[in-house]
């Protein structure tokens, strides 16, 4: 049985089919690459999945439990991780902050304690810090712990994204464009890293990338997407030679 | 320029970063504390109004400068404090028993108009909430029974600790206490989960949500605190004013604890007893620099709301971070003498953030 799994959905935005009829399943540990032209609907498939858009047909599953009507914000507390296209970090926060934050669904203090800042509360921020320290460590954030996102370059931000989606434990990680923007030694570097979370940290991938070197040398598996279609899946060798994929990309 | 060895992440949640905090501030404390012995009562009362209109501040400042929500109507809550608090004492409630009562009350109010209102952003929550002012303003004249209606509602003032309200001095220590109350409850609040959740919804609505931070509780979670803390403010206002009526609590009420947070720099809460400074000096600074204007222009009956206006929009447009932000700039200034450079500050422009998910 899949850890999660699409079945038919079907997103319309008026007249629009961003999506139509996609299904698919995902197994545990796996690194799945969706790939497509602009406007394929790579991106609405993941704010789909994170709950932002409300699909028109289809149901979702996450460990064999229906997600389609979970409100959004408790996706993250059912193992459901994802970093943005255009990053969606709290600019005028520290890196630490940015990280604690990834911590909040793990939240047991109420108002009041945390009002007189009770024992229980300096715990609970004990805990949160160790677990971000791990973070920190495992993606190389040493320098940055107290600098402000705004003064940040944008690779060590990309990066950031990353480690607050990591500090919620996920079991499942959305990465939407991780190499976007990023430079050569920075998208190698990312490759080492989300095959280290996947074979350290035993975590699933679903990953939109353009970059096809990337693509080929990380995924495990391919979904190939073309107006809001499923033009082909499989390993990365069958996608590549797949003459409607082929189609779609160079119009031949 | 100090560098803090950190070897514990104590040292990351405590309040005071390092000694030189602990030695300032409680030196500050001590001269508060000392404070009656050389200022004289007029003095005091004003400082004690600086104190009332910081907690204000410190309310508005974590709706507006951490969560990001505006808000035009805060008198309301002022408004909602200060008759909550005089009902209670015209009924023969003690002063210990009815302040966390207020508090209470002005919690739930707020978490009662925040639920439907905060379902608006932007342009729109700031319209309702500059309606919820009007709406209150009118409440308040026309709910006779509990706040005496346009006659208007004299404040008891009794004994508390065998003192008496009327003691300048003590009313003074009141308030001091009060605003360091507050001051630590706010900071407490900054620094746990629920204050950085504030933050996130402040910076990205979208991030906050997907890292499992209901929006709406939160909102709403910090309509009421902002309405506990302006409430607490308005109890102790009733006290400073001792008589109520409705047309204290109207929109320039809440458009100078606007002006508080902007000039005392958003999103910090040294920021709020800066603008509160600023804010209760200024009407005798204006009141003082009359007697010196030609009559012509000193005894213009506007000059006020003008000159408010004008340094609200002298603030937003060449210095937006406000009295705190002037603050940190000149610190920064000697810390790293002579190699400051005024780009530090400058915001750059931010090209990859777009208004897609």
């Amino acid at each position: 049985m899949s850890l999660f799994e699409v079945k038919n959905i079907t997103v319309a935005f008026g007249g629009v089919k961003a999506l139509n009829d996609v299904s698919f399943g995902i197994d545990k540990g796996e690194i799945f690459t969706i790939i497509g032209p602009n406007g394929a609907g790579k991106s609405t498939l993941f704010n789909v999945i994170s709950r932002i858009y409300e699909p028109s047909k289809g149901e979702i599953y996450f460990e064999n439990q229906n997600i389609s009507k979970t409100k959004p914000h408790n996706i993250s507390k059912l193992g459901i991780a994802r970093t943005f296209q255009n990053l969606e970090l709290f600019e005028n926060a520290t890196v630490l902050q940015n990280l604690l934050l990834g911590r909040h669904i793990y939240k047991k203090t109420n108002i009041l304690s945390e009002v007189f800042f009770t024992p229980s509360a300096r715990k609970q921020e004990h805990e949160y810090r160790l677990k971000v320290e791990e973070v920190i460590d495992f993606l190389d954030l040493q320098h940055y712990r107290d600098t402000l996102i705004n003064g940040l370059p944008y690779g060590v931000r990309k990066n950031v994204e990353l480690a607050r989606a990591l500090c919620t434990d996920p079991k499942l990680l959305l990465l939407d464009e991780p190499s976007s923007g990023l430079t050569n030694e920075e998208t190698i570097d990312l490759g080492f890293w989300i095959k280290d979370i996947q074979s350290l940290l035993g975590i699933t991938i679903i990953m939109i990338e353009h970059d096809m070197s990337f693509v080929n040398k990380v995924s495990d598996r391919i979904l190939a997407l073309n107006y809001g279609k499923i033009l082909a899946s499989g390993l990365p060798e069958e996608i590549k030679n797949n003459e409607d994929v082929k189609q779609a990309y160079m119009g031949e | 320029m100090r560098f803090i060895f950190k070897t514990k992440y104590s040292q990351d949640i405590n309040i005071a970063k390092h000694n030189g905090d602990r030695f300032w501030y409680s030196l500050l404390i001590l001269i508060m504390v000392v404070l009656p012995l050389v200022l004289d009562d007029f003095y005091l009362g004003e400082i004690s109004y600086i104190c009332i209109l910081s907690i204000a501040g410190i309310g508005l400042m974590i709706l507006s400068g951490y969560t990001g929500l505006a808000s035009l109507g805060h008198a309301a809550f002022l408004g909602v404090g200060a008759y909550t608090h005089a009902f209670l004492l015209t009924n023969g409630i003690p002063f210990y028993a009815s302040i966390p009562v207020v508090i209470i009350v002005s919690f739930l109010v707020g978490a009662a108009i925040g639920i439907p209102i905060l379902r608006l952003t932007g342009m729109y929550l700031a319209i309702a909430t500059l309606a919820l002012g009007f709406i209150a303003e009118h409440v308040f004249i026309k709910w006779e029974h509990f706040t005496g209606g346009n006659r208007g509602l004299p404040v008891p003032q009794p004994e508390f600790l065998g003192m008496s309200f009327y003691d300048s001095v003590f009313f003074y220590y009141v308030c001091l206490v009060f605003l360091i109350a507050a001051m630590f409850a706010a900071i407490n609040i900054l620094r746990s989960p629920t204050g950085r959740a504030f933050v996130a919804i402040r910076d990205s609505e979208i991030a906050a949500q997907s890292l499992g931070v209901n929006l709406g509780l939160y909102k709403a979670l910090s309509f009421a605190i902002s309405g506990a803390f302006t409430g607490l403010a308005g109890a102790l206002l009733a006290h400073y004013i001792g008589y109520l009526a409705p047309d204290i609590f109207n929109i320039f009420l809440s458009l100078t604890l606007l002006l508080l947070i902007v000039v005392g720099g958003m999103g910090s809460l040294h920021g709020t007893v800066f603008g509160a400074i600023f804010v209760g000096f200024l009407p005798q600074l204006i009141a003082i620099c009359r007697d010196y204007l030609p009559s012509s222009i000193g005894s213009q009956p506007g000059l006020e709301p003008m000159l408010f206006g004008l340094i609200l929009v002298f603030f937003i447009l060449y210095e937006p971070l406000g009295i705190y932000g002037r603050w940190m700039k000149i610190k920064l200034f000697f810390e790293l003498f002579p190699t400051y450079k005024r780009q530090t500050f400058k915001k750059q422009k931010v090209f990859t953030k777009s208004d897609r998910v």
